[in-house]
């Protein structure tokens, strides 16, 4: 199957399931793979029996070490698959109802796990350590929840993005489903973009940032769209309050039937998680910029505004968020059909190294700064550099107009380059 | 009454149908929906890309 080049005017009818069209002869290797994805909420109890079968408290742990150890050799040993659908069956692939239903189980799988978590920071005899091990691994989930509420809250079916809200309330983050839509896809790859890291920006730089811009945004997309309605912002209309009254609720509810010592776990999850995904927005479009056109408008977002991967492991993980150019073009199109672009710039690893890389700034300079001067062939000034960075930054790599500096040599990821 | 489609995602704009989520009441104009509103699926295209159906 060939890798196309660009996005085709068949977008125009993605999220508009049209005639039963059977593929003739196309087969989705990843069909059933999908399935591997429910594995993540269920962390708690796998886990729980790591811990039953071996007597090591160091098990509460096991979610950071699948997410953070696992995955990112997963993604080494299994390699890349960069086939697409052909554009003749996106749509018979879209209206298959069976992708949905990988995603919708999630949600009970999510808070049975929570749930069950509650029960054992109260009646599970955990030392303090292993309860916050526990809360670390409930955060995966609640962490890989926010991908899940991502898919279904950019759908037009108001059950979908009412799952979203739900899958968003054990991070306190229904904000989300707010800004990313109206906020973010309008805004990507610009500096007014809170979820947009620059160059030279740091992820400690960036989480305070996109964490309080992502608010401020959602709540002034809501206080713009009430004022249309003539209402304030004080009313249960607003989704962001809505959905953080759902988060109150629940958390009400976890701490009434187990008591108040779940509350500084239910926190820890929730603030880890949500970072979980901050560090995920930090990599998509990392240094990354729309120029402005003559009427003073930003470009449309292309496939070169995100990064890409096609490391099988995080893709299966992440509902392929990783094919994020195409996520961008066509946002409604289901995760099941979303394409690789020759074009779209690629990371050297699946989204689940790079976090790593990440949380490790000295690592991820010196495995990006280079490859976005690539991307800009050395013209900087294209780049959406961090102000604080930026006299660092030119003068590191040359000012605009200069060649690129290559890179060093020193990037420990390179080996895994396609 | 007419109606506009987002080029990128097919949302369709009806008139007689507005928006009421977004503050567009049934019966809005086109006109009174400001220029730079984006498509309220997809984000992509904002109101000046839409395109008026026949």
């Amino acid at each position: 199957m060939s890798a196309v080049t660009s996005p085709s005017d068949d977008d125009l009818a993605s999220g508009h399931p049209g005639e039963t069209l059977q593929p003739a002869r196309w087969r989705d290797r990843k069909r059933y793979a999908w399935l591997l994805g429910l594995i993540v909420p269920l962390l708690p109890f796998i886990s729980w029996g790591l811990v039953e079968l071996t007597g090591l408290g160091l098990f509460w742990l096991y979610g950071p070490v699948l997410i953070f150890g696992v995955f990112p050799l997963l993604d080494v040993l299994v390699g890349l698959d960069a086939s697409n659908p052909p554009d003749s069956v996106i749509k018979w692939l879209e209206q298959d109802r069976y992708y949905r239903w990988c995603t919708y189980l999630f949600l009970p799988l999510q808070y049975a796990g929570l749930v069950f978590a509650c029960w054992m920071w109260s009646h599970g005899s955990l030392s303090v350590l292993e309860s916050i091990g526990l809360a670390l691994t409930v955060a995966m989930v609640a962490g890989v929840a926010i991908n899940t509420a991502h898919e279904l809250g950019h759908k037009r079916a108001s059950s979908e993005r009412w799952l979203s809200r739900v899958a968003l309330a054990q991070t306190g983050y229904g904000h989300f489903f707010i800004e990313h839509n109206r906020g973010h896809h309008v805004r990507v790859a610009t500096p007014e973009d809170p979820a947009s890291a620059r160059l030279g920006e740091s992820f400690y730089a960036f989480w305070p940032r996109t964490v309080s811009g992502s608010l401020r945004s959602a709540w002034e997309l809501e206080r713009v769209r009430l004022q249309r309605m003539s209402r304030g912002v004080w009313t249960i209309r607003n989704d962001a309050l809505s959905a953080w009254a759902m988060t109150v609720a629940l958390f009400a509810a976890l701490a009434l039937i187990f008591g108040p010592v779940v509350l500084p776990y239910l926190l820890i999850q929730a603030v880890v998680g949500f970072s979980l995904l901050e560090v995920v927005n930090y990599l998509e479009h990392y240094g990354l910029r729309r120029s402005r056109r003559e009427d003073g408008r930003y470009e449309r977002t292309a496939p070169e505004h995100s990064w890409n991967s096609n490391n099988v492991a995080s893709n299966v993980l992440l509902y392929h968020l990783q094919r994020h150019s195409d996520h961008h073009a066509n946002p409604l199109r289901r995760y099941q059909a979303l394409r690789h672009f020759d074009e779209a710039p690629q990371l050297p690893t699946g989204y689940a190294g790079m976090i790593l890389a990440a949380i490790l700034p000295p690592v991820w300079q010196r495995v990006m700064d280079h490859r976005v001067v690539e991307h800009y062939a050395g013209d900087l000034t294209r780049a959406n550099i961090s102000p604080r960075a930026r006299a660092r930054v030119l003068a590191r790599y040359g000012g605009p107009g200069t060649a690129a500096a290559p890179g060093t040599g020193g990037d420990p990821l390179a080996g895994s380059t396609q | 009454m007419s109606r506009y489609r987002c080029p990128a995602c097919g949302y369709v704009y009806d008139e007689g149908l507005g928006h009421p989520h977004e503050g567009f009441p049934a019966g809005t104009p086109w006109s009174e929906v400001p220029d730079e509103w984006p498509c309220p699926d997809c984000g992509v295209r904002d109101k000046i890309d839409f395109e008026r159906l026949p």
